[in-house]
């Protein structure tokens, strides 16, 4: 029954691992900006398709341009 | 492609957008193909990012807005960043040839503001990398300084529009940062606590008595109370620090019960724990303090979106004179560059920190200090934003950045608020005030009838009570309400000075309009002189000593007159109420009414106009007849507010318009003309005297003492810096038409902000008489309290929105 004693001990250090990980993530500076990497995410995405298909995603942006 | 194509013949009569910041161009003259720039500046930013194939930074936000960029001249003005001393003020970090340094960058807006100073690198590749806070607004830049330097960084960012503001306080606002992250130490450290108390609870909840092994329970116990201890010394300090000053200063602050609440919990456990009679209240103690961090932090991001954007995104709907090589024009603030040369006249504010180019300055900085002491700058010397500028026209060039968030701390200097402080936020000042007074009561009462009753429930009824009861809801509702009304009223390019006037405009019974100015247009159309015809030079004379004033009809007649402003103004004096003087060229021009400028009193020609008289040197030349036309929309708007306010017409005009102004306002509306400026004042006062609420509607620098004087003033803007510490909201003239729609709208916003207090009171009530009853235990009060701060605040934000939806508001 005492063997409760080393899941609790292994309980307890996983916790303080997570502690851990997320005292480095707010030390690292991950909550100061919750915006922008939303965004940032956005980015990569249209930087690839641009790579992808060069040629008529060209026209399409100044389609969207003339009309607004 | 025929789209295209059909969009740019559909264009061709009007001017087209810029194509890289999106204003509207001047002429075609400037243009790559197809796409055509405002100035040259946007063209060299296009340029740039073609160059680098960048350009799908038009393609990420539909609103294409790109900043556009300094004129040329900027190269030498950051030759002090390669001083030694100031790059290592700027610099964070160095390592080897490894530079890091964040940049504060106001201008950016959008998500193509993130991508473009993301790629920086492109642009030059001595830059490793650079990073973008874009709530912070700001910029981290990695660069190598052997390719590279500061100057050059700063340079390459003004250059594409994205001026950096560098001032060596920043220093000090990165310390506030830390404190921030401190926050989230606090609940991570009380989440932790509170899952693994609640693990090692779980014995206890499930077991009847003395079936857990007592070895079990020992150690079990134990762990929860050193688990506990970091959340009682850490996460939940501030509640003790503040409690404890209110308590030094004789209040109880709403931290007292909280703070009494979380000690007896935590007091009482340990005791229980060591003196081996119990488990104690460990995981409600940690949970509770858990669910507030968590409440706080809410409440402190919707404050913060809100108050970011009334800094950033509402700006005062102002103009002001730029000076062009083709002459003056008259663009919002907000367009407003550094290098840019602007004319400030008679009693209009210097709106960015600027250098004194032509003209006598003496400039007011009572907006600043509260000092009305004029001082006289000379052509050179430096003025700070926020001078007001008594006297003839000024040139200045604008040498810092239009801060938004400054004028509005300008707006709101404790010398300019009114007395009179918001009903509803010394009703919960009071409120407050009585309320812990009576939590405290309420609790030591149900914990001494407990006490009798049942002894086991004492703690838990106690702490519940003190927890349950808070009037966070009530002391939340109020700001967020007016806020959110205060951001829709900003949409709507209605700016108000703070939340207190949004409450006081839903208080107003009476709305005294002045009549030039703000019932009447001031388009300088159909402006008509009367009189021997003028020689040339004598015409230029005249439009030089119109340039000086801010006075409607001055600016209405200078704009209608061709010629250039060839002559410098001496002796230039404007009388309130009666029209201005000065010596042009020798000659002593005087420009005003019959009375004044004619010693005489003369009858105009036309008819539902107004007219100025000229006289130079004595002798009378003319007048102008400026036509009164009237506000679009006027006649809706009159007819829409009648029946909720009592209106009243103040003109410093004859009463021959008076036949036209009853056919729009109806008979029964007063109406009072020849008024000076004194006699508004004393109007003003007078209605105020009799206990109306009054608001004055006038065009800011002219009424400025009756705008003082009422509850509320509002100044109409129309092509014209009215900003004066006098009044409390400026309106965009071209929204002149809606106004009752935003008046009701505050009275709107008042009564959510009432159901607001009564969501919370109804919350308190229900929580507390359960909490009494011994039927709430402190953690589900404790969940309870943040639950009804996040229901206030999101109702009152919901409300507000859904409300001026309803009304058609931006």
């Amino acid at each position: 029954m005492y063997v409760m004693f080393v899941l609790i001990g292994f309980s307890l250090l996983v916790a303080i691992i997570f502690l851990v990980v997320f005292i480095w993530a707010v030390r690292s500076g991950q909550y100061e900006d919750q915006y922008t990497p939303s965004v940032r995410a956005i980015f990569d995405d249209e930087t690839r398709k641009k790579s992808k298909n060069e040629e008529s995603s060209k026209p399409d942006n100044q389609e969207q341009r003339s009309t607004d | 492609m025929p789209s295209p194509q059909q969009a740019h013949t559909a264009n061709t009569d009007t001017r087209p957008p810029c194509y890289h910041c999106g204003d509207v161009c001047d002429g075609r003259d400037i243009a790559i193909g197809e796409k055509y720039f405002c100035c040259n500046g946007c063209k060299t930013v296009y340029e740039l990012l073609a160059e680098k194939d960048l350009c799908d930074y038009y393609a990420i936000d539909e609103v294409r807005r790109g900043k556009s960029p300094l004129d040329s001249g900027y190269s030498h003005r950051y030759d002090y960043l390669d001083d030694e001393s100031i790059m290592a003020q700027l610099v964070d970090f160095v390592d080897g040839n490894t530079r890091m340094a964040t940049f504060r960058i106001p201008s950016m807006h959008c998500s193509s503001c993130i991508w473009l100073i993301e790629r920086l690198n492109t642009l030059n590749p001595g830059v490793i990398s650079s990073r973008v806070n874009f709530p912070r607004k700001e910029a981290t830049v990695t660069w190598n300084a052997a390719q590279v330097s500061l100057r050059e960084i700063v340079i390459l960012l003004a250059s594409i529009g994205y001026e950096p503001l560098i001032s060596l306080q920043d220093v000090a606002e990165k310390r506030k940062h830390v404190t921030d992250r401190r926050l989230y130490y606090k609940i991570g450290i009380a989440g932790f606590a509170f899952g693994n108390i609640m693990l090692l609870s779980f014995p206890e909840y499930l077991a009847s008595e003395g079936s857990i092994d007592p070895v079990f329970q020992f150690v079990f116990r134990h762990l929860n109370l050193l688990l506990s201890l970091p959340v009682f010394f850490y996460s939940s300090s501030e509640y003790f620090t503040s409690a404890w000053a209110g308590i030094r200063q004789r209040y109880l602050n709403i931290d007292v019960p909280i703070s009494l609440g979380i000690f007896i919990l935590f007091t009482r456990s340990v005791y229980m724990i060591l003196a081996g009679t119990g488990a104690g209240y460990l995981d409600s103690f940690t949970g509770l303090v858990f669910f507030l961090l968590i409440g706080k932090i809410f409440q402190k991001k919707s404050y913060d979106a809100l108050s970011f954007d009334r800094d950033f995104r509402s700006y005062f709907p102002l103009s002001v004179a730029l000076r062009e090589d083709d002459g003056e024009h008259n663009v919002p603030l907000t367009r407003l560059k550094v290098g840019n040369r602007i004319v400030i006249r008679n009693q209009e504010l210097v709106p960015a920190d600027a250098v004194l180019l032509r003209g006598e300055a003496n400039i007011d900085y009572s907006f600043v200090t509260g000092e009305a002491d004029l001082i006289s700058k000379k052509s050179g010397d430096r003025i700070h934003a926020g001078g007001r500028q008594v006297g003839q026209a000024i040139e200045l060039e604008v040498i810092k950045d239009i801060e938004q968030s400054y004028l509005t701390r300008l707006w709101n200097n404790d010398v300019f608020t009114k007395e009179s402080h918001g009903r509803l936020s010394s009703m919960v000042d009071r409120i407050s005030k009585h309320f812990t007074a009576a939590v405290l009561l309420i609790a030591f009462g149900a914990a001494a009838y407990w006490a009798m009753a049942d002894p086991t429930l004492v703690t838990t009824v106690f702490t519940a009570v003190l927890i349950v009861a808070c009037p966070c809801a009530l002391a939340l509702s109020s700001p967020f309400a007016l806020g959110s009304a205060q951001r829709i009223f900003g949409n709507n390019d209605f700016y108000t000075k703070n939340t207190d006037t949004v409450e006081t405009l839903a208080r107003i019974d009476t709305i005294v309009f002045d009549k030039t100015g703000t019932l009447t247009q001031t388009r300088s159309t159909h402006v008509r002189w009367r009189g021997p015809v003028l020689a040339e030079d004598e015409r230029c004379m005249v439009k030089s000593l119109l340039r000086q004033s801010t006075h409607t009809l001055s600016r209405q007649v200078f704009a209608s007159l061709a010629g250039d402003v060839t002559h410098d103004v001496d002796a230039y004096r404007e009388i309130p109420g009666h029209g201005i003087e000065g010596t042009v060229d020798g000659h002593a021009v005087m420009i005003g009414s019959a009375e004044w400028a004619w010693r005489d009193t003369a009858d105009p020609v036309d008819a539902g106009s107004t007219a100025v008289y000229v006289s130079i040197d004595g002798t009378p030349r003319g007048h102008f007849s400026v036509p009164n036309l009237y506000r679009d929309g006027l006649q809706p708007l009159v007819a829409a507010l009648k029946p909720e306010y009592d209106l009243i017409i103040l003109s410093g005009d004859s009463d021959r318009e008076a036949a036209r102004l009853r056919s729009v306002f109806g008979d029964d509306v007063p109406m009072r003309f020849q008024q000076s400026p004194e006699d508004k004042l004393a109007f003003v006062q007078r209605l105020r005297a009799e206990g109306r609420q009054v608001m004055m509607v006038g065009d800011g620098l002219n009424d400025a003492g009756a705008l003082k004087a009422a509850d509320i003033g509002i100044s109409i803007s129309e092509d014209i810096n009215t900003f004066s510490p006098a009044c409390d909201g400026i309106l965009a003239a071209d929204r002149f038409a809606v106004f009752h729609r935003l008046l009701a709208f505050s009275r709107t916003s008042v009564g959510i902000v009432k159901a607001s207090f009564v969501i919370s009171f109804a919350y308190n009530i229900i929580g507390l008489s359960f909490a009494v009853a011994g039927l709430l235990s402190p953690l589900v009060s404790a969940i309870l309290m943040p639950v009804s701060s996040v229901t206030v605040v999101a109702f009152t934000t919901a409300a507000t929105r859904l409300m001026a939806r309803r009304k058609g508001l931006r």
